[in-house]
């Protein structure tokens, strides 16, 4: 089967500035993809370009065999959601959601059957005759998603949805989007900065830096098998360990917090000996800072209800070879 | 409660806003109360309706129907051009430089009002004003004799009106310009809409209540002048202010009462064409924090 | 994309031809006195008039009259009532409007009934009573330009946390006025006088009517007797003006500027 959303050596650049240098990638019908990166990585840019917002300076776009790389945004048939939620302030929630409807000339009793399944779809049923100023930042971005979706788009494209919205309102929307896109199996393009929103929600995620792909794959493999060294800093926290920290090893290592304890497991075979610098208490995790001969080291252990531990204990460290990265360029 | 305790606090805040009220007071409140009492009074001082029924006359009559329609015409087109150039400067990608030295301008020529402009006007249009005689040498067309052009006429107080009425609507309207988000637009064209579905369904939609504002402001602004129309025309073309300026002058209606009646005439119409404002904005607001 | 831009550019054309034609001919049409050649005649018998000088001098007293008191009749009003009073606020942008709504004419036509020779105040009654009218009248007509001026400059600076911090500090109510908020709101008090002397100097209708011998009158007087001075007036004129706004705009680049800032 043919990729449904393929970026062929996509190349943007302003004047000199070259901000996506060649990328490449092809995704299949109904996944869902982020692109994770720090600001300025081109992520967003690519997504503009997808859009059609930015024109490319070389490369191809095409979404469903067809090539829309020189077509106007307003022909792409594609949903998009803005980071500040763009819902237009003079028109109803109802209005909003129908706009595109409207303008693909669907007749009035058809849009309007249409606007109450997405209200419901959202969870807002009813809320057809507010206007945008009378609801919550979370209530306005399930609007736009409302509205993005309604006329059926072929690709939905996500601008950083979530970012302008509460904590607890950005894990449970991030959810929600995620089920009523695979309720719709509606081929999806998510940017953020926020490699934890990227690994709950995607089927496939595209780290960038500076530009270029650093990996691409499951949140499973990023997190686990980072390719480079950008990838594994930035995704996820990490614990480098120079050359003698761990006895009998030359080179550096790296090492995820959580696979480090306190206590022997079946695979470790390693340990190391340091004394608690700091400790934080996160409820159900404790977060460690033990100093091995004067490299700091970050563990996450589980709350230990029985044992409580204390700045300037001497603890002994678990690990296993096998965890230990090596890390790239 | 002892006397000693009773040493009362400077009332800093009342005596700080006293000269503002006092302002407010004596220079507006008190002087167009004065002018509404006259209205209905006669010589006598008795309560009269007869300086109100003296407006209905061919003269005063067609002296407000000349204001309004100048005025009108001048708000409507100044408020057209005005909406047009600062889009263009805005919204149309032109260089960013010109936007600062277009809008540095503006403030000039809105303020460039008055006497001074009549005189611009008439070295520029007038019969021996240079755009006339380049028109005449260039094209051999007399805009005076063969265009039935005068700049002392309605269409020329009306094109003078629009030097300092669309630099104003340029000022009013471009913070509500830049109020329009980038996103509105984009979000409206992956939803289909072609630019000018844009400006139909949002754009203008959006800028309506702060056109129409302005709008009324510059109907009230043009039928209030008086020095531009009086230094143009001299007492040629029978507007409002002009006639209201001969009876404060000379009591040219012969008749104070009726003077005062002409005054708050004029009051009614600027009122009215801010109630106007007021009731449509008061609509938008609906969709408005 | 292309043809956007061709409008953009054509719109802009047309606009800056209505507003540079003018100002061209004008000031063509102010060289043309000698005849045959352009001279700087027309600007010179200007100046070699000592009613000019007489008339010029007079108004700008006036607007420096005006400034101060304009200055002082707005900003601590609007201190007090941002600080203290905010239910008057409706009140205030109810009063600051009413310039703008209510025709200058008509107000200096009220004046001259309320304060003629015969009545309680009889402002008119003297020379020095008409040329304190004549401010207040200017005062009043400059009003809505100040008070937003000011207004604008206080939500600025947040002068409600500014005032608790220096009261905090021990300072006393004059000394947050005078060595706090003037400083950070001088600008936008500037800007307002500028804005109002660009409105005062060539004003015509109140100082004829009241019959002082200002700017706007005098250029009226030389309109009907002259031919070529006016138009030399008219640039002169244009150049005050532009450099009154001119000074706003290089002051703006001293305003305070705060993160605050929600508009």
């Amino acid at each position: 089967m043919p990729a449904f959303l393929e970026v062929q050596n996509l190349v943007k650049s302003f004047g000199t500035n070259t901000v996506v240098k060649g990328v490449n990638f092809a995704f299949d019908k109904g996944e869902f993809i982020s692109l994770l990166g720090p600001s300025g990585c081109g992520k967003t840019t690519i997504l503009r370009m997808i859009a059609g917002f930015e024109r490319p300076t070389s490369g191809a776009i095409r979404v469903d065999g067809e090539d829309i790389t020189h077509l106007k945004p307003n022909q792409r048939k594609l949903g998009m959601v803005f980071q500040a939620y763009a819902l237009f302030p003079n028109m109803t929630v109802g209005e909003n959601i129908a706009f595109g409807l409207k303008i693909a000339g669907m007749p009035a009793d058809q849009r309007r059957a249409r606007v109450d399944e997405m209200l419901k779809l959202i969870g807002l049923p009813g809320f057809e005759k507010r206007y945008p100023y009378e609801m919550s930042g979370g209530q306005q971005q399930r609007v736009a998603l409302a509205r993005a979706i309604a006329p059926k788009p072929r690709l939905l494209l996500l601008d950083e949805p979530l970012s302008a919205l509460d904590a607890k309102i950005r894990v449970s929307l991030r959810e929600e989007i995620r089920a009523i896109q695979r309720d719709l199996g509606i081929t999806t393009v998510f940017v953020t900065h926020d490699q934890e929103e990227a690994m709950s929600i995607s089927d496939r995620i595209v780290v960038m830096n500076a530009g270029n792909i650093e990996q691409l794959g499951a949140a499973h493999d990023i997190y686990n098998r980072p390719e480079t060294r950008f990838v594994a800093t930035f995704v996820g926290q990490l614990n480098t360990l120079p050359t003698g920290v761990i006895p009998g090893i030359s080179g550096e290592r790296a090492i995820r917090p959580e696979l480090i304890s306190l206590a022997p497991r079946p695979e470790t075979d390693l340990t190391l000996t340091g004394i608690i610098a700091d400790l934080h208490f996160l409820g159900s995790v404790q977060r460690l800072r033990v100093d091995v001969g004067g490299t700091l080291i970050n563990i996450d252990t589980f709350n230990n209800q029985t044992a409580p531990l204390h700045r300037g204990d001497t603890v002994t460290l678990h690990l296993a070879q096998k965890d230990l990265l090596i890390l790239g360029a | 409660m002892s006397a000693s305790n009773a040493k009362r606090r400077i009332p800093w805040d009342s005596l700080a806003v006293f000269p503002f009220v006092l302002f407010a007071v004596m220079f507006l409140f008190l002087p167009t109360l004065s002018l509404l009492g006259a209205a209905f009074t006669d010589r006598a001082g008795n309560f009269t309706f007869e300086n109100i029924a003296g407006l209905f006359t061919d003269q005063i009559m067609a002296a407000y129907w000349i204001s309004i329609r100048v005025s009108g015409a001048s708000a409507i087109l100044g408020a057209l051009c005005g909406l047009a150039i600062t889009l263009a400067i805005i919204r149309g990608k032109l260089p960013a430089g010109l936007r600062s030295a277009v809008m540095t301008f503006s403030g000039v020529a809105s303020n460039f009002a008055g006497v001074p402009l009549a005189f611009a006007f008439i070295a520029t249009l007038g019969r021996l004003g240079l755009a006339t005689i380049v028109i005449r040498t260039l094209f051999g067309f007399d805009i005076y004799r063969q265009g039935g052009f005068n700049l002392f006429s309605f269409w020329g107080l009306t094109l003078t009106y629009l030097y300092f009425q669309i630099p104003l609507m340029m000022l009013t309207i471009a913070p509500a310009i830049d109020g329009l988000k980038k996103e509105w637009n984009e979000a409206a064209q992956t939803l289909g809409a072609s630019t000018w579905q844009f400006w139909r369904y949002i754009g203008f939609p959006i800028l309506w209540p702060s056109v129409l504002g302005t709008l009324s402001l510059l109907f009230a602004n043009a039928f209030g002048a008086i020095a531009t129309a009086w230094a143009l025309t001299g007492s040629n073309l029978n507007i409002v202010t002009v006639l209201l300026y001969n009876q404060i002058r000379g009591d040219a209606l012969q008749n104070p009462g009726l003077g005062a009646a002409l005054a708050v005439g004029m009051i009614l119409i600027t009122s009215l064409a801010n109630v106007i404002y007021l009731a449509v904005a008061a609509r938008a607001e609906r969709w408005m924090k | 994309m292309k043809s956007q831009k061709f409008w953009a550019w054509f719109v802009f054309a047309l606009g800056a031809a209505y507003f540079i034609i003018p100002l061209a001919a004008t000031f063509e049409f102010s060289l043309r006195m000698r005849r045959g050649e352009y001279s700087f005649d027309a600007y010179a018998s200007v100046f070699s008039d000592p009613q000019f000088a007489a008339s010029f001098t007079y108004s700008v007293l006036v607007g420096l009259f005006t400034i101060v008191v304009g200055i002082l009749v707005v900003v601590p009003a609007v201190y007090f009532v941002r600080l203290r009073m905010p239910w008057l606020r409706p009140f205030m942008e109810f009063v600051t409007l009413l310039p703008l709504v209510i025709p200058a004419l008509v107000l200096v036509y009220g004046y001259i009934r309320l304060y003629g020779s015969s009545s309680l105040i009889p402002f008119t009654g003297s020379v020095l009573g008409t040329d304190i009218l004549l401010t207040c009248a200017y005062v009043t007509l400059a009003m809505p330009y100040m008070y937003r001026a000011v207004d604008n400059g206080m939500r600025t600076i947040d002068i409600g946390t500014l005032t608790e911090a220096a009261q905090i500090m021990g300072a006393n109510q004059l000394q947050i006025i005078g060595k706090i908020i003037l400083p950070n709101i001088l600008v936008a008090i500037l800007s307002g006088a500028f804005l109002t002397f660009a409105i005062v100097i060539g004003e015509f209708t109140i100082a004829s009517l009241l019959n002082r011998p200002a700017f706007g009158p005098y250029l009226v007087g030389i309109g009907t007797n002259r031919a070529y001075e006016p138009a030399a007036l008219a640039i002169i004129s244009f150049i005050i003006t532009w450099g009154a706004m001119g000074m706003i705009n290089v002051l703006g680049r001293f305003a305070p500027r705060t993160s605050a800032r929600t508009d």
